[in-house]
């Protein structure tokens, strides 16, 4: 038996339905239809009244689940694209991140974005969008890069008291699986060493963790020792773990599908540099993709995105430094 | 149709205790415009002045249990609600004692665990946060409540507005959406703000009770926010309230008002909500003059006595802040 990635958030979701009757599921064609990627399949049928359609209206959809919150209740959102949450951005930014620091109401609210290229998605259903929420104080944002970690942090997401900006990988819905569903998982700010190595850091999160995971394969033929730290939570963001890492290895690579302007990969290079200078061995470098719209066609798709490849590539680069 | 003395006298005692809480919250506000012109107010202060009647006819209509999300001119329907005088002075002073705690200020103030929330700047926000509090209490198997959302004109021209007001529709929640057109957004008239005839033509669209009223009559607002309220609360679903109105002050007290044409001014809009309340109340002999000059001389003491308390009271200490947003604090970044 195996069970993919996608098939892990139906999983949490019926768990965490099954386990907490103030847990609801609010999204467009979640219902019946079971969801544009399946992943609420026959939850609707299973937990009555408590998996329901919204009209295509992403800010209501998140300001509904803001006042449910505001009265105990525990609301998952699924925004069909990562891409479309921006029409909601204000009610998770203003509305939902604000409300307990303002009013000492806690807003227990979980976003699901499926989120990330995959051939032939263009762009406006491909965006990589965990640095903006980031950015605002108040979110927590999650990027699980395994079928474990898609499973045990939504679990974990839907417990959490504050709002929740979960960051699922269309990418990894269906090629990504596991032989069985976690019984442990590492607590949420906790980054995971995917890969032990001595020669360089690559320091990535979700899908770019397994181009990573590739790159440091082909580089080991060349006789590199390349270690890879799944960031796992973007925010907060585990710095101990990484500057632990760089501390062992002395080289840091920051790879991000997200476009290359700030975001994660520029806060990482940010942080190690001001609190471990001392430790690197070369400037720290980081990987993001290309700053334009994400492309349609695969070939110009697969130049845009950073790629086991081009891992590859800048890794080499910086261990000749 | 003829009313009953009982009925009468029911009405009466409404009437009255609208008129009242118009009042208090016309002196309330008149006070922090005068604590902002001495530079005592940190950032602005925003007035309701011309919109009691409406306002106060909200307040009175709800019950404790009932949800409210007031804007930026409600004082009178916060009053009604049950807000405290304290609780407003101390928010537009930035006491550590009040409700936001200094950190958020004047109109921006609520106590959401009591179904008073707290209102975010960006219009027609707050729509959907009812529509997902009536839903959350109808999950739970709550009925007979029901929840009103403020707005004036401006915000009908927001997504905000037309998402969450459709989202009720569909989810036939029992949410009362009041606009108050009062004529500007900031300084944009109606006639650069939508182009319909008149907004309450909007609730067919959306498949909504239709309600329109006078909104500086205290009578009229009583009557029509009563029944818009009595349908959602009996569950025939959302009901859209526009009250035509003239705010008589600028949009805050930085704002002299410069763009309000006279002949609205001078128009029966322009009259004074609280005056005509007052001749009313007197004309119908439901009270007179030197009771009304009681009431007023107890709502100011109760506001000057409110006021000398919260200047002794401590302002926010940066030090003492807990500087998270989270209620996680363990996942917090960045404190020191």
């Amino acid at each position: 038996m195996s069970i993919t990635y996608l098939e892990a958030i139906r999983e949490a979701q019926a768990h965490a339905l099954r386990d907490d009757p103030r847990v609801f599921i609010y999204g467009q064609d979640i219902g019946a239809f079971g969801g544009a990627f399946k992943a609420t399949k026959n939850l609707a049928k299973e937990f009555p009244g408590r998996v329901l359609d919204s009209p295509i209206s992403e800010d209501a959809m998140v300001g509904l689940a803001v006042g449910a919150a505001i009265e105990g209740m525990r609301p998952i959102v699924e925004m069909q694209f990562a891409d479309f949450s921006t029409v909601g951005f204000n009610q998770v930014v203003n509305q939902a991140a604000t409300l307990f620091w303002r009013t000492n109401v806690s807003c227990p609210i979980t976003v699901r974005l499926p989120f990330g290229g995959t051939s032939g998605s263009g762009p406006f259903h491909s965006q990589c969008i965990e640095a903006i929420y980031a950015h605002y104080p108040g979110i927590i944002v999650l990027t699980p890069a395994t079928v474990e970690d898609a499973y045990s942090m939504l679990l974990a997401a839907v417990a959490t008291n504050d709002p929740v900006i979960f960051c699922e990988h269309k990418f990894l819905y269906y090629h990504l699986k596991a032989e069985k569903l976690p019984s442990e998982a590492l607590p949420i700010g906790k980054a995971r060493i995917a890969r032990e190595g001595r020669d360089l850091t690559i320091v990535t999160y979700s899908a770019m963790v397994h181009e990573a995971l590739a790159a440091a394969t082909e580089l080991a033929t060349e006789g590199w020792e390349i270690e890879v730290v799944d960031l796992r939570s973007v925010k907060p963001l585990d710095t101990d773990t990484v500057i632990a890492s760089v501390a062992r290895t002395g080289r840091l690579l920051c790879v991000g599908e997200a476009w290359p302007w700030g975001g994660v990969t520029a806060e990482v290079i940010a942080r190690v540099s001001a609190e471990s200078y001392g430790l690197l061995d070369a400037p720290p470098q980081r990987l993001n993709a290309k700053d334009t719209p994400v492309p349609y066609h695969p070939n110009l798709w697969a130049a845009h995105r950073p790629t086991a490849r081009s891992v590859a590539a800048a890794a080499r680069k910086l261990l000749r430094f | 149709m003829l009313q009953t003395v009982t009925e009468r006298e029911s009405i009466g005692t409404t009437q009255l205790a609208a008129y009242r809480f118009m009042l208090r919250a016309r002196l309330l506000d008149e006070k922090f415009a005068a604590l902002y012109r001495a530079g005592k107010i940190h950032g602005g202060v925003f007035l309701g002045r011309g919109q009691e009647a409406l306002s106060a006819a909200i307040g009175v209509h709800l019950n404790k249990s009932d949800v409210f999300a007031p804007l930026i001119r409600d004082a009178a329907g916060r009053l009604a609600f049950g807000e405290t005088i304290l609780d407003a002075v101390r928010t537009y002073m930035g006491s550590a004692l009040g409700p936001m705690r200094g950190r958020d200020g004047n109109v921006h103030r609520g106590k959401p665990q009591e179904g008073y929330l707290a209102m975010i700047s960006h219009l027609g926000a707050m729509i959907s946060v009812v529509n997902g509090v009536l839903f959350a209490r109808r999950m739970k198997g709550i009925s007979s409540i029901v929840g009103v959302a403020c707005l004036g004109e401006g915000a009908t021209s927001t997504g905000s507005f037309h998402e969450a007001l459709n989202q009720a529709a569909v989810e036939k929640l029992p949410l009362v959406l009041v606009v108050a057109n009062n004529q500007y957004a900031y300084s944009t008239p109606n006639d650069r703000q939508f182009a319909c005839d008149d907004l309450v033509h909007k609730a067919a669209g959306y498949g909504v009770g239709a309600h329109s009223v006078v909104g500086n009559d205290l009578v009229a607002c009583l009557k029509v926010v009563g029944t818009a309220v009595a349908r959602a609360r009996a569950g025939q679903g959302p009901q859209l309230v526009v009250a035509n109105l003239l705010r008589l002050c600028g949009h805050g007290e930085h704002d002299d008002a410069g763009y309000i044409v006279p002949e609205l001014k001078n128009s029966p809009l322009g009259r004074d909500c609280l005056k005509l309340a007052e001749d009313f109340l007197l004309k119908e002999k439901i009270t007179d003059a030197a009771q009304l000059a009681v009431w007023r001389s107890e709502a100011i003491r109760e506001i000057e006595d409110a006021v000398a308390q919260v200047q002794r009271e401590p302002a926010p200490d940066p030090f003492a802040e807990n500087w998270t947003a989270l209620s996680t604090e363990n996942l917090a970044e960045g404190r020191e």
